[in-house]
């Protein structure tokens, strides 16, 4: 009862609530901020405005017959059925019109697909249902997730002004400099695209994609994928931050220090307190949009952990499952996705938490270990 | 019982069976065609209340109404349902209540293959539907079903929808072979090629397009159901496939799926505009040529749906240029349509409102069309509700109206009735301006970035998504108009004449209202 007051509510509150205070009755598509999309912007209005004549053309000698030649205005029809100087006519009128508008579609495609002499070069992988993104030139890499609270897309809490296009650690990349990036995808088929440069190019498993850009102008540029990719497919938006040269050069030290850091971790001496701290972390990060965070799953495609044979059973069996996954089904292998730190915590986490109560514990030396075995 | 099977031969003019045996066993293309336009509009009630679903929870921005997993179920229902439980099997049963009136023949060539092929649907439908139902909720992946979501990522009731996939195909085969059979071998004497209305041409070249295609998508849904259940990979790159070729068969089949959908509406527009415009078709020879060009075309303009998938540069190319230059005849199809009711005689009666929206709104589908086919600019478009915006233009007005004008041209000549004219206005208004309302805001939300296929949306799309969801609605219950007038028709009214179209031409109007069950035992004689 209490859900459906609470659904006719919102559904009260929705109708006055947008149309007052979020007005954005946004028609067309926007410029952009990169050469190539300033290009795509004007043939966009090229041929809609071609479309726009033709449309007005037609549609006026249709509405004059519907006007003039109406039988209640006493209209006789006439008795003509062809003519070949007008069909041929507008055969070959149009034909002039396409081809006129396919010279200058061809000189943006050729330009776009132009993805040589890069100055930095990005390595995007697309994962159920978060970005990874590898500065494959500077030895680092960091995954790009959705920081909406579930709160707010359960209609708990007031929405954000970035509501789901907003991540934790967005793409880097430095004002006018040709970016390069390199799009797989490690389970299904995603797209990534930024509309404001004008960049969408699938993420597809075994394939490595090529697609470029240069952006002037610094600031937040946003956009979402766009191929289904499963449950959580409108939930990994991707957010890229361009920033002057300087800045950038700053934050690529920065970012290889702290992976030169996590490196270490591995060695250190972990307690189960830490690991359980941590865990708790990565593993809402990383496993929690499947199995969910209190370890119920979405059965039967994703199974809960709590109680699973898996996650209270043999350590080494949980260990080969989160690190080479499981072939066939969503579970994917997290060896080459999360540091050695993460992996153990996780582990660890899963085999007590939840009323789980194994009371082991795996090192991040040990994962370590396990994966040099392979 | 020579004797008894001799009396029974002569009785030519016995009527239908009684009770259900009638509707089980019979071999008459009236009852047959009867049965695939119930069929249609049931799958068409089913399809819709689905896309209620998805519009009530697109409504606002947030999950109010259904998760994100139940959500593309019923983006993927939806379109399965539609394209092939409601627009397909429409066109099918004009198929069979009008080609054999339109050439003058007895009955479709091959009548216990129609009633196969009809039964089959209900059973593949009902395997479909049932998926909903399953362990794990029924396929999820789209109406594409991309690999490997809908391989090693589908759902485990993806083998039953591989099954139901391959029974409709069968169906429409056999549905296809018929038609053409139909119209090679049993036209009257005197009916040439050229000679033949154009719903017949169309359904003609439809046939073709049908019988090449349905064995790729059989071929498409058998290598998943390798790759699922036999450990094949055919599009698992871990085992060395290639998810991309999936693409490339699905389209394959899919592009030439579009123009099955729409060629047979082609064709029924030329038969009502000239009915009520008191003139003949304009340029039938080109018409016919058009039709041609456009099938031809078809197979060779698949990759358009993949401009962002990394095809190389002369590949993309080659394929925006075939797609463009499929403008040029269906311009002249829309040319054609103007031209005949230029300087006609005009009234505007329900089948007539809804073939003039139908030419109006398909062209606007087809300018969206026109710039999806510019390849760099799809990279913008693509996989937006810019080209879900698109393909409901040419599929709802184009398709759907071009079924509502031919139920309404011929429901006097099926049920010996005149329709309710008023309550037909009516529904075409509401439904032409729900359709609108629905679907011309997503060109707008796409132009602003909003993907398709997303349970959840960022704020600014919230507005237009709402004006979306009131038109989706009024239009939704606005169909139930067309059953209550159906319903009202077949019941009484008014007696429909032979002809009750005075503009109407073609054999159909030579005999009575209702058609009697048999017709045209002995051909007619065309001059």
């Amino acid at each position: 009862m209490r859900v459906h007051a609470q659904r006719v509510g919102a559904l009260l509150g929705g109708l006055s609530f947008p149309a007052l205070s979020m007005a954005d009755w946004t028609v067309n598509m926007t410029p952009g901020v990169t050469g190539t999309s300033n290009d795509i912007f004007d043939l966009h209005m090229t041929i809609f405005w071609i479309c726009v004549v033709i449309g007005v053309v037609v549609f006026g000698i249709m509405f004059w017959s519907i006007f003039a030649h109406r039988k209640s205005q006493g209209a006789k029809p006439a008795n003509f059925h062809e003519n070949t100087l007008v069909e041929v006519l507008w055969t070959l009128i149009p034909l002039v019109i396409l081809i006129v508008m396919a010279i200058p579609a061809t000189t943006t495609l050729i330009d776009m697909y132009d993805t040589t002499e890069s100055d930095v070069d990005i390595k995007v992988t697309g994962y159920q249902w978060k970005w990874q993104y590898e500065y494959i030139n500077e030895d680092f890499g960091y995954f790009s997730n959705l920081t909406t609270p579930k709160d707010q897309i359960n209609n708990r809490q007031a929405k954000g002004e970035n509501y789901l296009l907003e991540v934790d650690n967005p793409m880097i990349i430095p004002v006018g400099k040709k970016v390069r990036f390199l799009l797989t995808a490690n389970d299904v088929i995603h797209s990534w695209w930024v509309p404001d440069f004008g960049v969408k190019k699938d993420a597809i498993p075994g394939f490595i994609n090529e697609a470029w850009t240069r952006v002037d102008k610094p600031g937040t540029y946003r956009g979402q994928c766009t191929e289904l990719c499963g449950k959580d497919h409108g939930f990994m938006p991707v957010v890229v931050k361009a920033v002057p040269e300087e800045e950038y050069n700053t934050w690529v030290a920065d970012q290889k220090a702290a992976a030169e850091k996590e490196r270490e971790l591995t060695q250190k001496d972990w307690t189960m307190e830490e690991l359980m701290e941590r865990g708790e972390k990565a593993y809402v990060t990383a496993c929690a949009a499947c199995h969910q965070a209190d370890g119920s799953g979405v059965p039967p495609a994703f199974p809960a952990l709590k109680g699973s044979a898996i996650a209270t059973g043999d350590m080494a069996a949980h260990i080969d499952v989160v690190v080479n996954g499981v072939s066939g089904t969503a579970m994917q292998a997290f060896g080459g996705q999360l540091s050695e730190a993460d992996l153990a915590a996780i582990i660890t986490y899963e085999r007590n938490a939840w009323g789980n109560k194994v009371g082991d514990m795996v090192t991040p030396k040990e994962i370590f270990d396990y994966k040099n075995q392979q | 019982m020579s004797a008894v099977a001799g009396t029974h031969a002569q009785d030519h003019h016995h009527g239908p069976a009684r009770g259900i045996s009638r509707w089980l066993l019979t071999t008459n293309h009236k009852d047959i065609g009867s049965m695939y336009l119930i069929f249609s509009f049931t799958m068409f009630l089913l399809g819709g209340t689905m896309a209620m679903v998805i519009r009530a929870e697109l409504f606002q921005p947030g999950l109010q109404i259904v998760q994100p997993e139940f959500f593309n179920q019923m983006t993927t229902m939806h379109g399965l349902i539609m394209v092939f439980g409601a627009v397909m099997p429409a066109f099918v049963g004009l198929a069979n209540w009008m080609i054999p009136l339109m050439i003058g023949a007895p009955d479709m060539a091959l009548p216990r293959m129609n009633n196969w092929s009809f039964w089959l649907l209900p059973c593949a439908f009902l395997i479909l539907v049932s998926t909903l139902f399953m362990e794990g909720g029924a396929p999820n992946f789209g109406w594409t079903f991309y690999a490997p979501l809908s391989t090693t990522y589908g759902p485990p009731s993806t083998t039953f929808f591989i099954f139901a996939i391959h029974i409709m195909g069968v169906s429409s085969i056999m549905g296809a072979i018929n038609v053409i059979a139909t119209v090679l071998n049993m036209r009257a004497p005197g009916m040439t090629l050229m000679k033949m209305p154009m719903f017949v041409w169309t359904w003609l070249i439809t046939a073709f397009l049908l019988i090449a295609v349905m064995p790729v998508l059989a071929g498409v849904v058998t290598m998943m159901l390798m790759d699922i259940n036999f450990g094949t990979s055919f599009f698992n790159a871990a085992g060395g496939g290639d998810p991309v070729l999936f693409q490339h068969v699905f389209w394959f089949f899919g592009h030439p799926e579009v123009y099955i959908m729409i060629l047979p509406a082609f064709g029924a527009i030329s038969q009502i505009i000239p009915a009520f415009s008191r003139k003949q078709l304009f340029g039938y020879a080109s018409m016919v040529y058009a039709v041609g060009a456009i099938a031809l075309l078809s197979f060779l303009v698949w990759a358009h749906h993949m401009f962002t998938v990394g095809v190389p540069v002369a590949g993309q190319l080659f394929f925006m240029y075939a797609t463009l230059l499929i403008a040029v005849p269906t311009g002249v199809k829309v040319f054609n349509w103007v031209a005949t009711m230029f300087r006609g005689s005009l009234t505007f009666e329900a089948p007539m409102l809804f073939a003039i929206a139908f030419v109006i709104l398909f062209t606007i589908g087809g300018f969206s069309g026109l710039m999806l086919a510019i390849a760099p600019a799809d990279f913008q478009y693509h996989d937006t509700y810019f080209v879900v915006a698109h393909f409901h233009y040419v599929l709802v007005p184009g398709a759907i109206f071009g079924i509502f004008a031919s139920a309404y041209f011929w429901l006097p000549k099926w049920t010996g009735h005149m329709y309710d004219e008023t309550l037909a206005k009516t529904h075409f208004w509401l439904s032409f301006v729900g359709m609108n309302l629905a679907f011309f805001p997503m060109h707008f939300l796409g132009l602003a970035g909003m993907p398709r296929r997303i349970p959840d949306y960022a704020l600014q799309f919230a507005d237009f998504n709402m004006v979306s969801s009131v038109g989706a609605f009024m239009f939704g219950a606005t169909q139930l108009l067309f059953l209550l007038i159906v319903v009202k028709c077949v019941k009484g009214g008014e007696k429909a004449a032979a002809k009750p179209w005075d503009g109407a031409e073609g054999l159909e109007w030579t005999v009575p209202s209702p058609a009697p069950y048999h017709t045209f035992s002995t051909p007619p004689e065309v001059k």
